[in-house]
């Protein structure tokens, strides 16, 4: 009734998104659309004052026939979900010990942060560093231990653990984060009435936590599916999706498509194939979300 | 055992956990610091040298290197400017998605969140071709567009939330002063969100400090930004540890700082979404 009369008043709801509209058409809309344009299209990027090429869906066939591809999309859902469960199964651990809190537990929080908040370049570099076969730390205390040293990114069979290994250190602590505030929403009588009642430990965690947290286990394992996708900076800087082809996931895949066989069409199938992936998580995502507003 | 003790026994047991926690937290980081303070032999010396001399040496090379300051320049103007403009845009938004009721607002919204998840790197041909044809290419103000339009959605998303909180009746009273819809914005609506602007801020400097690949494919070396530079540092300098753990430091010095003045907010924002409450 009273927001009526403003809405007949002015246009001002639309002045207001107006910006934001027009920046995310431009950056975004209107890049994806092309990009998706693209896909049908061959195009080298050293040619790319000549005008692109149509060639349908050669480029997707093309890339569906290609071994590269294959290893690639091999690659990123070994990566995605063992380091979605890891960082979930050790985070949801960690939660559960800490959720009673600890003397100095703020202090415990802010340090857990800094992996997150440090650059992922930073974060290749430091672990490319530790890495190191001939003086890197962590080949070291294997030493100390008395086991074996191992080629940690040299190896084939080893660089891709390497790499979840890194992303584990980095992200753990943000799900952590993410499921102590849910355990520390549930209501505390419900615990306690359950206790009463003479539920044990285990009991407890099965009946009541884990089902109270259950919505937010779910969009934070979602919200990691997403970013293990589009990270790509960390394999980048520390073996460049190697050796040969074994750490290069998806979107590192589609840069060097672009930039170093410079075939713009065919990455821009890679971006396509992206795309709907990451669509069809973000749409579980949303519907998740939105179910929690309404 | 007594319960006491049993109680006393846990609390060590956890302790112990968050100590190990911590160390395997805080070593990568410690590590990089502490070598790019060390001449080469104490930094490849095995077993390594937990007290060493330590040294400024790699610093200056850093910092005197070609390059160094505008990098670091670039960077400052690129995260500063994207962090102006996409919090303002995104409070904007965020206040007209939270109070008006208007035709298309919902599919609006929901889409405002899909883009939110469009990972960069499909971005990066496009952009790159786009760019080019309007000059933009290799521009500080073409990264700046990219950037504001990255960070939008989350900031139009978290801004419309703390808007959201803010009672409906401090605006219709001001409306009924005679206050017009952007007075109300601005004197009303803002400095109430203080506290969601600094999360939605912290959050795009960090993403425009950080971000790698598009500032790599977007930029030349009169406008490329930290990022960049470390990996260049990477590759040239080829086993300079020191330099480069250096120029890792100096980039993730803004990660420090927001870590350390700021924890709060950031878990506010980690979790905002995520969490109810």
């Amino acid at each position: 009734m009273f927001s009526n009369g403003v809405m007949k008043r002015n246009k001002s709801p639309y002045l207001f998104a107006l910006p934001a509209i027009a920046v995310l058409l431009l950056v975004m809309v209107v890049p994806v659309a092309s990009g998706i344009r693209l896909s049908f299209f061959e195009w080298f990027l050293r040619d790319i004052r000549k005008e692109p090429v149509f060639v349908g869906l050669w480029n997707f066939v093309d890339l569906f026939g290609s071994e590269n591809f294959q290893t690639s999309i091999r690659v990123t859902l070994v990566f995605t979900i063992s380091v979605v469960c890891l960082e979930l199964f050790v985070g949801l651990v960690l939660a559960l010990l800490l959720e009673d809190g600890l003397p100095g537990l703020r202090f415990f929080r802010t340090v857990f942060i800094l992996p997150v908040m440090i650059a992922p370049v930073v974060v290749g570099v430091v672990w490319k560093f530790l890495y190191n076969p001939s003086y890197g730390k962590i080949n070291y205390f294997l030493s100390v231990l008395g086991l074996k040293e191992i080629g940690w990114l040299s190896d084939p069979h080893m660089a891709l653990i390497s790499i979840i290994i890194t992303d584990i250190w980095q992200w753990t602590p943000f799900v952590f984060l993410l499921l102590l505030a849910g355990l520390q929403g549930i209501p505390s009588d419900l615990s306690d009435a359950a206790r009463v009642d003479g539920a044990n430990y285990l009991q407890n965690l099965i009946h009541i936590k884990l089902p109270c947290i259950s919505g937010v286990i779910g969009i934070t394992a979602v919200l990691r599916l997403i970013d293990a996708f589009r990270g790509l900076v960390v394999m980048f800087i520390m073996t460049n999706g190697g050796p040969g082809v074994s750490t290069e996931i998806l979107s590192l895949h589609l840069y060097k498509t672009a930039f170093t066989d410079q075939r713009l069409g065919k990455a821009s199938a890679v971006a396509v194939i992206l795309l709907g992936i990451i669509t069809l998580l973000s749409i579980i995502f949303i519907t998740k979300n939105m179910k929690d507003e309404t | 055992m007594t319960f006491k003790n049993r109680k006393r026994l846990n609390r060590f047991i956890v302790l112990m956990i968050v100590l190990v926690g911590m160390v395997i937290c805080l070593f990568p980081i410690y590590e990089m610091v502490s070598t790019s303070f060390k001449y080469e032999v104490d930094a490849f010396s095995l077993p390594p040298k937990w007290i060493f001399r330590p040294t400024f040496e790699n610093y200056r090379n850093v910092l005197l290197s070609n390059g160094f300051g505008r990098y670091f320049f670039n960077s400052v103007v690129v995260a500063l400017s994207t962090t102006f403009f996409s919090v303002c845009t995104g409070a904007l938004a965020g206040y007209s998605f939270s109070r008006f009721k208007y035709k298309g607002k919902k599919l609006l919204i929901v889409f405002t969140l899909l883009l939110r998840m469009i990972p960069p790197v499909i971005l990066v041909i496009p952009v790159f071709v786009i760019w080019n044809s309007l000059g933009l290419a290799n521009t500080r103000i073409g990264l700046v567009l990219v950037y504001i339009g990255l960070n939008l959605p989350f900031n139009i998303w978290v801004l419309k939330t703390f808007i959201s909180e803010i009672p409906r009746s401090l605006d219709e009273s001001a409306t009924i002063d005679g206050c017009s819809d952007w007075m109300v914005f601005s004197r009303i609506i803002l400095p109430l969100i203080a506290p969601g602007l600094s999360v939605a801020g912290i959050f795009t400097f960090r993403i425009a400090w950080n971000e790698y690949i598009l500032s790599l494919v977007l930029t030349n070396r009169f406008t490329r930004t930290l990022p960049v530079a470390v990996s260049l540092f990477l590759t040239d300098a080829g086993t300079e540890w020191g330099k480069i753990t250096a120029i890792a430091t100096i980039t993730a010095i803004p990660a420090f700082i927001f870590t350390f003045t700021a924890a709060k907010k950031l878990i506010m924002g980690m979790t905002a979404g995520a969490v109810k409450g």
